[in-house]
C-alpha cells in the first residue's frame, strides 16, 4: 500500500474479497500519492503488515492468492488517442493508473507532470541514462519497445504542456540509441541526446546539466525551476500501456543479476512477485548469496530476506556472493579530498562525516547533508574505505529529527 | 635614555589603567548574584540531562524562572533544596529517585536476520535496513546508550546494556540515544517491568524471541491493583498503581515481566 514517495494508500479490499487484474485495491486522498492495483486475479487472503523492500519495515499490504486465470477487471479499457484527450484528462489517467517514476525513486508521475502555472517548462527529458552498474532494464526496454516509449513520452509531454522532447541515452548503449533515434524520427519536435557513460549520469539534476548545461538550484530547487521535467523511459512505457490498453501500472521490467545468478535476465514482472520466485525463474543461485539488493549496487537497498515483493520502484534484484561483498576495514580520514571531487552535488562528505561522528549535528548541518542524494560516489572513491554515505544518512536523520523538535 | 623609557612605560600604564577603569564602570553588566550561587549548588557534571547547555545554562534558566529548581536530576532532592534556599522558594516534595531501565530482555539471545557490516552504532544499523536483529523492536547491542552515558553507569554484557543503578543519575541521555526507545526512567523501587517493547502480534513475537511480550493478558488477570493494561499486543505496568506483589511475574508465560530489584539484590547477595 506504499509503493511510492508520498502518502501511503488505504486498502480498499478486505480479507475474502475477490479481485481482478487491474482492479484498484488501495487509494489515498493525498495529492502526492498513487493508487495501487491488483496484478493478478484471485482472492484476498490477508490485509496485514509485511516487510517492505525499500522502507525496510513492515507496511500494510494486501496479500492476494492468484487463481491463475488473470481475469481482467472491466474498468480496464483503452483510453483513446492522445490528440482526443485534454491535459487534465491525461493527468487524471496517469494518476488513476497509479503511475510513478520507475527509475527507482517512485515519485508519483501525476504530480511531476502538473508543474505550478508560474513555472515555464520548455524542455522534456526522457531519462534513458541507466547509470547504475549491473542494471539493464531500461536499456532492454528502449531496444524492444521504442515505439511504446515514444507514445508515452508524447502523452507525458502533452500533460506537462511542453513542445520539445529529448531522449537521453548513455553512449555505452548504441543499440538503444539506434532504436530510439528511429522511433523519434517521425516527430520533428523530438530528438535524442547521447551523453557520456558515467555515474551518476542518470540522476535527474546531473542529466539536465549534461544535456542542457542548466544547473538545478540546491533544494528546494527542482528541475522545473530551470524549465525542465524529467521522466524515466519505463514510466513512459507504462503511460503508453495505460492509454492503449487501459491497464494500470501492475508490472515492470526488473533486472535479475549478480554473480551467483545462473541465468541473469531482464524480466517483465507483475508487482507483488517475490524476489525468491524471480531468482528461481533465473535458474536459481549457484552459491549461497551473501547479499540481496533491491536496485543497483550503488544506491540499492540490501534485503534481509528474499520473501519481499517487487514494488513499483524495484528496478533490479542484485545478488552478491561472499566474494563480491568483501569490505576493507575503514581507516582514518587523511583529508585527501577525493570525496569532495567525486560528489556530483558539490558537497564535502568528509566534514559531514567528521561532525556526525562527533555528534555535532549543528555543525554537520552547515555542510548541507540534506542535498546528498546518496549516490555513493564518495564512499566508492574513499581510499580509507569510510562508509561516508551511511554517516551522511545518520546526519540527515538526526538533523531532520532536531528540526521536528524531538 | 633608560629613565625616558621608564617614564613612558609608567605614563602609558597610568593612561591605560584609567581607560580600563572607566570602561569597566561604563560597560558594567549586571549579573544576578543568585546565578553564581545556584551554579555552586550544582554537581558540575554538565551532563545536559536538564535540557540546558551545561550547569551554567541551567543555573541561568532557574534564576530566570524558566527551569524548575528540582530540574537537576543528578543533583537529586538535596540539590533541589539548596537551590530553593538560594531562590527563597518552596520546592515541591521530591519524587522518588529515578533510574534508567532497559525494556528488552531478548536482545542478547535474539537471532540475526542479516549480517551488518556498517558503522558500529545502533542508530546507523537501524537506518541501514531497520536493524539486523530478527526482532524489529529489540536491543541491537551496539552500545549507543553506553557511549551516551557520561556517568559510566551502562556497561554491555552478553549483547545487552546493563545499568548500574547506583551510578545512574537519570539524566536521560541514554533514553535519547536509543533508536529503538528501549530505555525508560522509572522510580527506583518499582522494579517490576515488562521488559519488551514489541507491538508485533503475539505469534510473530514468539517466533523471534523467547522472552518477548505476546500480549496474552495473563498479567492483566493476575493483577489485583489494575496496574496493567495491554495495548497493541504489549503489556504496560503503571508504576504508580503497581504494589510490587509479583503476581504478574509468576503468571507471565514468556517471562517478559521480571523483577529488576529482586534480580539485583540476588546478584549482590551472591
Amino acid at each position: 500500500m506504499h509503493q511510492h514517495t508520498g502518502a501511503p494508500c488505504e486498502p480498499l479490499v478486505k480479507k475474502g474479497d475477490r479481485v481482478l487484474v487491474g482492479q484498484k485495491i488501495g487509494e489515498s486522498k493525498a495529492y502526492v500519492s498513487a493508487p495501487v492495483h491488483s496484478s493478478v486475479s484471485g482472492t484476498v487472503v490477508a490485509v496485514e503488515p509485511r516487510q517492505h523492500p525499500a522502507l525496510l519495515r513492515s507496511v500494510a499490504s494486501v496479500v492476494i492468492e492468484s487463481d491463475g486465470a488473470f481475469e481482467v477487471d472491466p474498468s480496464v479499457k483503452p483510453r483513446g488517442e492522445i490528440d482526443s484527450l485534454s491535459r487534465d484528462e491525461l493527468r487524471q489517467i496517469i494518476r488513476e493508473a497509479g503511475i510513478v517514476g520507475l527509475g527507482g525513486a517512485a515519485f508519483p508521475t501525476s504530480v511531476k507532470v502538473s508543474p505550478p502555472k508560474d513555472k515555464k517548462i520548455d524542455v522534456f527529458l526522457l531519462n534513458g541514462a541507466e547509470c547504475e552498474p549491473y542494471l539493464t532494464a531500461d536499456h532492454r526496454l528502449m531496444v524492444e519497445e521504442a515505439s511504446d516509449i515514444v507514445h508515452g513520452m508524447l502523452a507525458l509531454m502533452k500533460a506537462v504542456g511542453v513542445e520539445k522532447g529529448i531522449v537521453c541515452i548513455e553512449d555505452n548503449k548504441p543499440d538503444a540509441i539506434d532504436a530510439m533515434s528511429k522511433a523519434v524520427a517521425d516527430f520533428p519536435n523530438l530528438g535524442t541526446a547521447v551523453v557520456k557513460t558515467k555515474y551518476p549520469q542518470g540522476g535527474e539534476k546531473q542529466l539536465i546539466k549534461a544535456v542542457l548545461g542548466r544547473e538545478v538550484p540546491p533544494p528546494p530547487g527542482l528541475p522545473m525551476d530551470v524549465g525542465v521535467v524529467v521522466n524515466n523511459v519505463g514510466t513512459a512505457a507504462a503511460v503508453a500501456a495505460a492509454l492503449r490498453t487501459g491497464m494500470p501500472l501492475i508490472e515492470r521490467v526488473v533486472t535479475v543479476t549478480g554473480s551467483p545468478v545462473r541465468e541473469p535476465a531482464n524480466l517483465r514482472v507483475r508487482l507483488g512477485t517475490s524476489f525468491r520466485e524471480l531468482i528461481e525463474q533465473c535458474g536459481g543461485l549457484s552459491e549461497k548469496p551473501a547479499k540481496i539488493i533491491a536496485g543497483g549496487p550503488m544506491m540499492g537497498i540490501a534485503q534481509s530476506s528474499d520473501e519481499v515483493p517487487v514494488i513499483k520502484g524495484t528496478s533490479g534484484i542484485l545478488v552478491m556472493s561472499e566474494h563480491d561483498t568483501v569490505l576493507d576495514e575503514p581507516t582514518n580520514c587523511i583529508r585527501c579530498g577525493r570525496c569532495v571531487e567525486a560528489c556530483p552535488m558539490f558537497l564535502m562528505p568528509l566534514y559531514i562525516r567528521m561532525y556526525a561522528e562527533a555528534g555535532r549535528w549543528d555543525l554537520a548541518a552547515r555542510y548541507s547533508p540534506a542535498n546528498c542524494m546518496e549516490c555513493g560516489s564518495c564512499a566508492y572513491e574513499c581510499p580509507a574505505r569510510i562508509p561516508l554515505v551511511q554517516w551522511i544518512k545518520i546526519a540527515k536523520a538526526e538533523i531532520a529529527a532536531a528540526k521536528g523538535g524531538r | 635614555m633608560l629613565t625616558f623609557a621608564i617614564v613612558v612605560m609608567a605614563l602609558m600604564g597610568v593612561v591605560f589603567g584609567i581607560l580600563l577603569g572607566v570602561a569597566g564602570k561604563k560597560f558594567h553588566v549586571e549579573v544576578d548574584p543568585r546565578v553564581a550561587k545556584v551554579r555552586d549548588c550544582l554537581p558540575g557534571a554538565n551532563c545536559g540531562g536538564c535540557g540546558y547547555p551545561g550547569c551554567d545554562g541551567f543555573a541561568e534558566a532557574v534564576v530566570a524562572g524558566k527551569a524548575p529548581p528540582n530540574g537537576c536530576k543528578p543533583g537529586g532532592p538535596s540539590t533541589a533544596a539548596k537551590i530553593a534556599d538560594v531562590l527563597g522558594v518552596a520546592v515541591a516534595a521530591a519524587g522518588e529517585r529515578e533510574v534508567a531501565r532497559v525494556m528488552c530482555a531478548g536482545g542478547g539471545t535474539c537471532g540475526d536476520r542479516a549480517t551488518y557490516k556498517g558503522i558500529p552504532s545502533c542508530r546507523a544499523a537501524v537506518l541501514a535496513g531497520g536493524g539486523f536483529k530478527s526482532c524489529e523492536f529489540g536491543c541491537l547491542g551496539l552500545g549507543d546508550c553506553r557511549r551516551a552515558c557520561q556517568f559510566g553507569a551502562i556497561s554491555m554484557s552478553g549483547g545487552m546494556p546493563v545499568v548500574a543503578e547506583d551510578k545512574c543519575v537519570a539524566c536521560g541521555n541514554c533514553v535519547k540515544a536509543c533508536p529503538r526507545g528501549l530505555i525508560a526512567l522509572l522510580p527506583e523501587s518499582k522494579g517490576i517491568q515488562v521488559a519488551c517493547r514489541s507491538t508485533a502480534p503475539g505469534a510473530a513475537t514468539r517466533k523471534v524471541c523467547k522472552v518477548g511480550c505476546i500480549g496474552c493478558r495473563a498479567c492483566v488477570k493476575a493483577c489485583q491493583s489494575g496496574a496493567i493494561t495491554v495495548e497493541n499486543n504489549l503489556a504496560r505496568i503503571d508504576p504508580v498503581k503497581c504494589t510490587l506483589c509479583g503476581a504478574c511475574v509468576e503468571k507471565c508465560p514468556t517471562r517478559a515481566i521480571n523483577d529488576v530489584r529482586r534480580a539485583l539484590e540476588e546478584r549482590q547477595a551472591g
